[in-house]
This record gives structure tokens, sequence and C-alpha cells, in this order.
């Protein structure tokens, strides 16, 4: 294996990861390619979605959880279904008592169609769940203020939508994501939307400090292959940041004082 | 308090079957059957139909030529929305007693066949039968009749079966909303209700007596369903009824409206066509959907409505349900009876009657077994998912789970 081209690592509420490729685990043709698609793109974060999920004792017509790999990356539960604070918050504390991590990604989108987060309900579970000691990741719109909103609510970090879900878009919302990227208190993560690895690196070269990518790899005809592109890509792109590519800024900046004859 | 309704003109403002009234269906379905053949092509390479008119266009004659292509289109739209998955569910009849008398129906109230109506007890004892083959997704099945099928025993067996079966959904003769609201309650998920005929005088023709005869009331249920707090709705029509253009064209356009008015829920069509049932009613041979006009109407539904759910009985056969498998279905039940009490007779092994189903509402086509369902869909290359839904998203399972059973997944360490 090559060196890595990074050197910062992504930590995420003390806890460090290597890999800034967040994945989902939905949409797989069978849970045996998932598995190996997880492997492949080195993933250390996986989120699940806890109504494909047994919680309630083991079953092996929804045995999702027992192929995502334990000793390679911190499971984190999502509460994809819910349509309030309530539901989420309930989904939340069900996988809490089945064993899973006090971790989750709150998801509550409302419209099944283009599965838009509902920012007022998000908010509302954040708070709830923060204070119940959770590490909240939510899923929002791009919107700034909302951003801002939930890291003083305590969230560990803020993870906006490139487009929605599925869409294959890319960064439709470029914009709004260099506000929140530029005001951010906790990493942000480009969740959704991101349909091929250009996508991903270009969600890191603009700052953001990891993407999650779910749709993209798991309807690729080889998904393995998908996942080890999508490394490539978010690697490649945080290194350009790294490296000094920056944010596309407002103000000038010069390589060598102009001014200093001034002086 | 409530009134029921049967012409359009009588219908809330904003609901279906008020804008139903405007729709130009019969012109539509004109048209449809002369497109254009350079529209019908344009149409095709650009991949989707952006209104119903061009839906209908895209299940004319003419687009039938590019069967193909559309259905490369719908394929790739549907694993964007739903991925590389297919859901399973099972029907369980809960009764066969009914007050109407639709002519075409196993049901129909003059129709000489053995009625029941199935305990609380059996209902449990074959929601866990089908719970042990994989189900995780339960369609409760009832006729309608005020005395057999009423709310309280209902909402009693979605509340006793929701422990083993997470999504529960329901289809049963129409309700106002207030009675709708203690099925939700009691952790009802889905609401299924066809509107069988769209053609006014065909609808009037086939359902000459009972409470089914008020038209335009049966076709804002779905929306009465969602201001109950219903998550998903299923709608259809039961083709061979009436001319089958003009019966897509219906459905796609109440799809429609409900994808907008009702923004919270999760719309699916079916498009389930007439089968042999008690009664022996004859579908006029011009009305017949052949399989191939079935495959271009689910990909035209699908280049129309990229997100609704499309599902797909045991109704059909085996051979098309597997070719129709990887082409836009979402949902597909699988091992069906469709008898009340029709599962006391089914092998829990190898899943299949063993004795004849007289009470039937209609004679199923693929009878294969959930299991082979389940391997069929992987063999496409498609996961099976028999679950998607947890009761935690209806009812508060918390402290109900910790009494139950005090169980924990332990195998999961604590990072």
């Amino acid at each position: 294996m090559n060196e890595s081209l990074t050197s910062e690592p992504l930590v995420i509420s003390g806890r460090t990861f290597q890999s800034r490729l967040l994945v989902g685990t939905g949409k797989f043709s069978s849970n045996e390619l998932m598995r190996d698609a997880l492997r492949a793109c080195g993933t250390e974060l996986v989120t699940v979605a806890l109504k494909r999920a047994s919680l309630e004792a083991a079953d092996p017509f929804a045995d999702i959880l027992d192929f995502l790999e334990l000793e390679r990356y911190l499971i984190l539960p999502n509460t994809a279904g819910a349509m309030d604070a309530d539901e989420a918050v309930r989904l939340a504390r069900l996988s809490l008592a089945a064993g899973l991590p006090q971790w989750i990604k709150l998801e509550i989108h409302p419209d099944p169609n283009y599965l838009l987060p509902d920012p007022v309900e998000t908010l509302k579970a954040a708070e709830i769940l923060v204070k119940e000691g959770w590490t909240v990741l939510p899923y929002i719109n791009a919107d700034p203020v909302l951003a801002a909103r939930l890291q003083d609510a305590g969230c560990a970090t803020v993870m906006p939508l490139g487009s929605p879900i599925g869409s294959n878009r890319g960064l439709e919302t470029r914009a709004q994501l260099e506000i929140i990227i530029e005001q951010a208190r906790v990493p942000v993560v480009v969740d959704a939307g991101l349909g091929a690895p250009s996508h991903a690196a270009a969600a890191l070269e603009l700052g953001a400090d990891a993407v999650l990518v779910n749709t993209a790899i798991a309807i690729a005809n080889d998904p393995v292959r998908m996942g080890r592109a999508f490394a490539a890509a978010v690697e490649a792109g945080r290194a350009a940041y790294e490296s000094g590519l920056g944010l596309t800024s407002q103000k000038a900046t010069a390589t060598s004082p102009l001014t200093a004859f001034l002086d | 308090m409530f009134r029921k309704f049967h012409d359009t003109s009588e219908a809330p403002a904003g609901s279906f079957a008020e804008a139903f009234g405007k729709l130009p269906l019969t012109e539509l379905a004109y048209r449809s059957r002369r497109a254009d053949r350079e529209r019908v092509a344009h149409l095709v390479q650009q991949g989707r139909a952006e209104s119903l008119e061009d839906f209908a266009a895209l299940i004319s004659p003419a687009a039938g030529e590019w069967l193909e292509t559309m259905a490369a289109h719908s394929q790739q739209l549907t694993q964007r929305f739903y991925g590389k998955a297919i859901r399973l569910f099972a029907p369980l009849y809960l009764s066969n007693e009914c007050v109407n008398i639709c002519t075409y129906c196993g049901f129909s109230r003059n129709n000489d066949i053995p009625r029941v109506t199935i305990p609380l007890e059996q209902t449990v004892a074959h929601t866990q039968k089908l719970a042990a083959q994989g189900f995780r997704q339960l369609l409760l099945v009832a006729g309608e009749h005020p005395r057999y099928v009423n709310n309280g025993y209902v909402a009693d067996c979605i509340r006793a079966c929701l422990s083993h079966m997470p999504a529960i959904s329901i289809e049963l003769g129409p309700m106002e909303v207030s009675d709708y609201a203690p099925l939700v309650e009691a952790g009802g998920e889905g609401l299924i209700v066809y509107q069988e005929a769209y053609h006014q005088p065909t609808y009037e023709l086939l359902h000459t007596a009972g409470p089914k005869k008020f038209f335009a009331w049966r076709m804002n249920t779905a929306e009465r369903g969602y201001q109950a707090g219903f998550r998903r709705l299923g709608i259809g029509a039961l083709f061979g009824l009436y001319d089958w253009r003009h019966e897509a064209i219906a459905v796609a356009a109440h799809a429609r409206h409900l994808m907008r008015r009702c923004w919270k829920a999760q719309v699916s069509i079916s498009l389930p066509r007439i089968r042999p049932a008690a009664g022996g009613f004859q579908p006029d041979p011009s009305f017949v959907m052949s399989d191939r006009e079935l495959v271009q109407t689910i990909c035209a539904m699908r280049m129309f409505l990229p997100q609704v759910g499309i599902t797909l009985s045991t109704r059909e056969p085996a051979s098309l349900r597997d070719g129709l498998a990887p082409l836009g279905v979402t949902l597909m039940s699988a091992g069906s009876s469709t008898e009340p009490g029709g599962y006391d007779h089914f092998d829990e092994t190898t899943w299949q009657p063993t004795e004849e189903q007289p009470g039937e509402q209609f004679n199923i086509a693929d009878d294969r077994s959930p299991a082979a369902i389940a391997a069929m869909i992987r063999s496409h290359g498609y996961e099976a998912v028999w679950k998607d839904f947890d009761r935690a998203l209806v009812c508060d399972t918390e402290l109900a789970l910790a009494d139950e059973s005090g169980f924990n997944l332990s195998r999961i360490d604590m990072p």
C-alpha cells in the first residue's frame, strides 16, 4: 500500500478515523457484496438503518448487522424511516438498549420521495439526544444557520447534503456548503447525492472533513471497485486541500507580500 | 355528520375525486392509442415523462416498439431510488364476509362460497406462521361487512400481530377518517384501497349493490387515510374491467395527486389483472391487457413517477414475475393464500397448500414458496428485503421490550 497522501486524521467526538469516507449500507444487491465493498474501501464508519435491523432478537431475515465487521469500523445507527423527533428518539433509544454504540446519525425525512430532512424535527431530536449523552451526527439540508444551531446544541458533526439522496447529482449546494464549512466548529460531512468519485474529491477539496456515500457504491456494477475508487478520490481531495488548494475565497492572498516595500 | 357521495361534482375541493372530474381521460386514452411515432421516440430517448400526456404517449402502441429502451430507463430509475432490492410482504385474509355485489369478485355476496371471519387467535397463529417464513411486512385483507369486520376487531388484530410483523398495512372497505384513526393508533402503517374501475359507467355496472357504490367517495379514501395518519398509501385499478389505457392513465394521475397532496406518505400503485374467481366473471376481450402491455405500463409508470412504489402480487404467473423483478417493481408478495384461514392448510416446510381453497378471493398464479421467491430475486442480483420498518416507529416499544425479554445484542461490543 502506498504511503498515505494525507496527514491529518478525522476526529469526531474524540474518536480518530484514518478514513474520511463514511459509507451507507442500503441498496446493495446482497449483504455479502456490501461487506466486501465496505472492506475494500477502507471505511471506518458505517451507517445502518435501524429499521432494517432486528433490534429485539437475532433474526435470520433481518441480519444486516451480522455482516458488519466490528473490528474494521464503528457502526453508526441511523433513524431513516422516522418522520418526526419522537420517532427518531425512540429508535435511537431502542438501538442503545440493544447494545449498539451511543452514536446516532439523525435522519428525519417525512418526505419519502426526495428524503429531504426536516430541519425543525431534526433540531428538536438533536437537543434531546445530546442531553442524553449521545454523539449526534445530523443529516441536514445545506442550511448554514441550521448547521450553526445544531452545533450550538452540541452535535458532533453536521452532515449537509450535496444533492438529494440517490440523485447522483453531486455538489448542487456548493455555495451553502462553502459557508457551512467556513463557519464550522465541528467536522462537516457532506452526505447524499455524491454520484461519482469526482464529486467526493470536490467536497474534500472544498474543505469538507469527510463524505458519506451509499447509492453510488451500492448500485455500481462492481461495488467493490467503486468503493476503492471513492476511497482514492477522498484521499486525493483531502490531500489537495491540505496541500493548500484551500477554499475559493473572496479574499485575495498573494504568495509573497505585495506591499513589503513600504516597510 | 359524514355524507358519502357518488358523483365527483360533490367531492371536496382539492381532493382527487374533484380533480378527476375535470381530467380529460377519454381524450388522453384516445390520443394514447394514436400517439405519434416521432413524439414517442423523443420521449423514450429523453427517458422521462413530464406530464400525464407524456405518460399516455408512453403506453401507446407506438411506444411498444421501444419497450427494451423503456425497460432500461425503468430499471435505472428504480435502482437509483430503491437500490438493488425488492421488498417482500404477505397478505393475510381476515374475512370473506361482504355486503357488496361486485360481479368480478369471489367475495361478492351473491356467490355461494363458505364464509368465514377468522378469530383473533387464528390471526396471530397465521401471522407467526408467516413470520417463520421470513415475512416482516403484513397486509391484512377483508371484505366489507360492518358486523364481522368492525374497527375493534381489526385494531385488535394489528396490536396482536405487531410483535411478529413490524409493518402492517390494511385493505378493507373504505372508511371515514375517524374510523381509520384507531387503526393508525394501534400501529397500522399503510392503507391499500383500489378503485377497481376509474371509468364511472363501468364502475356503476359492476357494483350493483352495497356501500361500494359510492364511486367518488371511494376515490378519496387514500386521502382520508392520510389524514388519519397512515404513512403508506396504495392505490390501483383492476385491469380487465375497462379499457386498460384509460385505467392506467387514471392510476398515474391519482398517484401523482397523492404524491403532491399527501407529501409525507409513501405512495405505491398496483396493476392487478383480473384472475379467475367464484362467479365466473369474463372480461371483455378488448379490455384485456397483454403481458407486454403490462410491462410497458410498469416502465412508463416508472418514467413518469420515479419514486412511486410498484407492487406485484401472486396474481401474475411465475415467468412474468421473474422477468419483471428487475424492471421497476419494488414490492412483491409470495406464497399467498387469498382465503381467510387459508394458511391453516399450508405445509410449513414446502409452503404449498395441502387443500383446495374454496373461500378464496381469486386464484393465484404464482404459488412458489417465499424462500423460492427470495432465491429468484437474489438470482437477478437483487436483495430480498424482509424487514424495512421497525415497530418502534409506530409505537412505544422501549418499555415493552425491557419487560418482554430483556434481550440485549451483547454480540456487539461497545467501542
